[in-house]
């Protein structure tokens, strides 16, 4: 916040900022000086605002036309895809948008991961994400029962259930969330209310994430602190801006191979099945951006350390910042934390891969052994690699080694050579 | 501070403000929060009576009670065999068939598997009871959970036989 003493040239604008500051605020945001190192992963934070804003833009559109009410839902959404002018297309961006947000959010995660963007000073802002991930599952969750298919039916009641687990007042909170003894009419009109609203709540927490990111700055590929503003940093606009812009295009090419070209492959075929109580699809699983966690759900044999062991596998993530114990953030100077965190990566797409799979034979031994390495990597790799792991040299900034005063002699000598 | 007297007498009314602005938040939350429960229209559909007349042995039918599906199943002599020989320390949560089914040939409980509340398929599974799908857990011929993730055997809703051909449940 280095732009407190700012004066608008106009009068009006003195006059306006004066009593509300907002200009002073678009003046921060255009100066706010940027590591000039940032490479196109550092682009998804602009891409996640546009998905969430593509997403209420859209779900706005859609709830002027669907009905929630257990008798009619399916019908006005075939009615929203048939009948309403462009229905088809608001209503595929929307579902199409939900998995390119969680796409999104994932890479701009384990981004975070490798870059050790979580550390000190930015533990608030890592939280922050968490709980708008954790949002965003349960905003996607109460989406995908709306259309009141087979899918939406048997996927909220086996979700709901997993309150169950919960010894002694298990069955009293999933009566209450049901607003009936089963899922039924008095649960999906509650889910509507609550997806319509929880977004706006992600929005504000959005809000949050940002400011709380304005306060240290940007992490970035190096990891080490800047002096800002200095040579190493640049001013968000037009630098950034424009950088942003051109991922966010190449995100919109993929975007929209899955809104005209194959709408439904992310999806399930039994969801254009209306809901049957009597009847359970054959082969119940959950929307791709959350196989991993339902992975870990089954693998356990016992109910309530099932749910358990799938809730922990996300605090877990909650409390990162202080389970990771080096002093250094970049997985480039990392050279046994780089090897874990492609571990990791790969451990998370066998889960979710598992999570596809009927839990039985081979498949759930495979399981079983990815949810305990799940856990093996943040509770004892992560703090012992902290002591264990010899890092290699930071540099003192980032135009240090390019313009050759690094601190590393080898690294000099053989630039001198070059000469 | 300096008079003990005075800063207890303050004490005392903040403790008491404090408790009574806690007890009215709550008074006025719980409406909000009750709101959620099963409200009279859904508790007014407390019993179901069914016409068991067609069932023939072996067969079984699925109704509707409370939204939930319930199992109403004739057993064969075979069936009925099998879930009363088994040794009662074999089962994860033992309970008699005896008290499981009052008359033994009819089989009435909630089609709700009791791990995650899919509807377990009939004369399936490694026991030829129920299986569910959803996460493979097998329940024998008197509903009982045998192998897999459910903590418990098959629910059995409250009924009674109104007369031969009639069952209500609830």
């Amino acid at each position: 916040m280095s732009d407190n003493n700012y004066t608008p040239d106009s009068k009006l604008g003195k006059w306006f900022n004066d009593r509300l500051p907002l200009l002073t605020l678009s003046k921060h945001l255009q100066d706010y000086p940027t590591p000039k190192n940032l490479n196109y992963w550092w682009t998804f934070g602009g891409i996640l605002t546009f998905c969430l804003m593509t997403q209420i833009v859209t779900g706005l559109i859609l709830a002027m036309h669907y009905v929630a009410h257990a008798d009619m839902a399916f019908e006005s959404v075939e009615h929203i895809m048939r009948n309403v002018n462009y229905g088809w297309l608001i209503r595929y961006v929307h579902a199409n948008g939900a998995s390119m947000f969680f796409l999104a959010v994932y890479i701009h995660i384990f981004r975070s991961l490798y870059y050790g963007s979580y550390k000190s000073p930015r533990e608030i802002i890592w939280i922050l994400g968490m709980i708008i991930y954790l949002l965003m599952m349960m905003t996607a969750f109460m989406g995908y029962v709306l259309p009141w298919g087979q899918m939406s039916f048997w996927g909220a009641t086996v979700i709901t259930n997993l309150f169950s687990a919960i010894p002694l007042i298990g069955e009293s909170i999933t009566t209450w969330l049901w607003g009936g003894y089963s899922v039924g009419n008095p649960t999906l009109t509650r889910f509507f209310s609550l997806h319509y609203l929880l977004p706006f709540l992600i929005l504000g927490l959005v809000v949050l994430h940002i400011w709380a990111l304005h306060v240290p700055g940007n992490n970035n590929p190096i990891g080490i602190e800047l002096k800002k503003p200095s040579k190493d940093t640049v001013p968000f606009h037009p630098y950034i801006v424009i950088k942003d812009l051109f991922a966010l295009l190449l995100f919109l090419i993929i975007f929209a191979f899955f809104v005209f070209y194959s709408p439904n492959i992310l999806g399930h075929a039994d969801n254009y099945i209306e809901a049957n109580p009597v009847v359970t699809p054959a082969h119940i699983v959950p929307e791709w951006y959350l196989l991993p966690f339902y992975a870990i759900l089954r693998s356990v044999p016992d109910k309530l350390l099932g749910v358990i062991a799938m809730f922990a596998a996300i605090f877990v993530l909650v409390i990162l910042p202080w389970l990771d114990t080096s002093k250094v953030r970049s997985a480039i100077f990392r050279p046994l934390y780089k090897q874990f965190y492609w571990f990791l990566v790969a451990d998370v797409l066998i889960l979710g891969y598992m999570g596809a799979m009927p839990a039985e034979g081979t498949y759930l031994l495979i399981a079983r052994v990815a949810t305990g390495y799940y856990f093996i990597h943040f509770l004892i790799i992560l703090p012992l690699l902290g002591y264990k792991e010899k890092t290699l040299e930071v540099p003192l900034s980032i135009m240090e080694p390019v313009l050759g005063g690094s601190t590393n002699p080898s690294f000099t000598k053989s630039q001198k050579k070059n000469i | 501070m300096s008079e003990d007297k005075k800063v207890k007498r303050r004490d005392f009314i903040f403790t008491a403000s404090y408790a009574l602005g806690a007890v009215g938040v709550g008074a006025a939350a719980w409406p909000l929060i009750d709101q959620m429960n099963p409200d009279a229209s859904e508790r007014a559909l407390a019993s179901t009576e069914v016409d068991i007349s067609g069932i023939e042995r072996g067969q079984s039918i699925t109704v509707l009670w409370r939204g939930k599906p319930v199992f109403i199943k004739r057993r064969t002599e075979e069936e009925i065999k099998k879930a009363r020989k088994v040794d009662l320390k074999e089962l994860p949560d033992p309970e008699k068939d005896e008290d499981r089914a009052k008359n033994p040939e009819w089989l009435v409980m909630l089609g709700m598997c009791t791990h995650l509340g899919c509807v377990p398929l009939g004369n399936k599974g490694e026991y030829d009871g129920w299986f569910c799908p959803c996460h493979g857990s097998h329940y024998d011929t008197s509903g009982r959970i045998r192998k897999g993730p459910a903590p418990t055997n098959l629910e059995i809703p409250k009924y009674e036989f109104i007369s031969d051909s009639t069952i209500k449940i609830g």
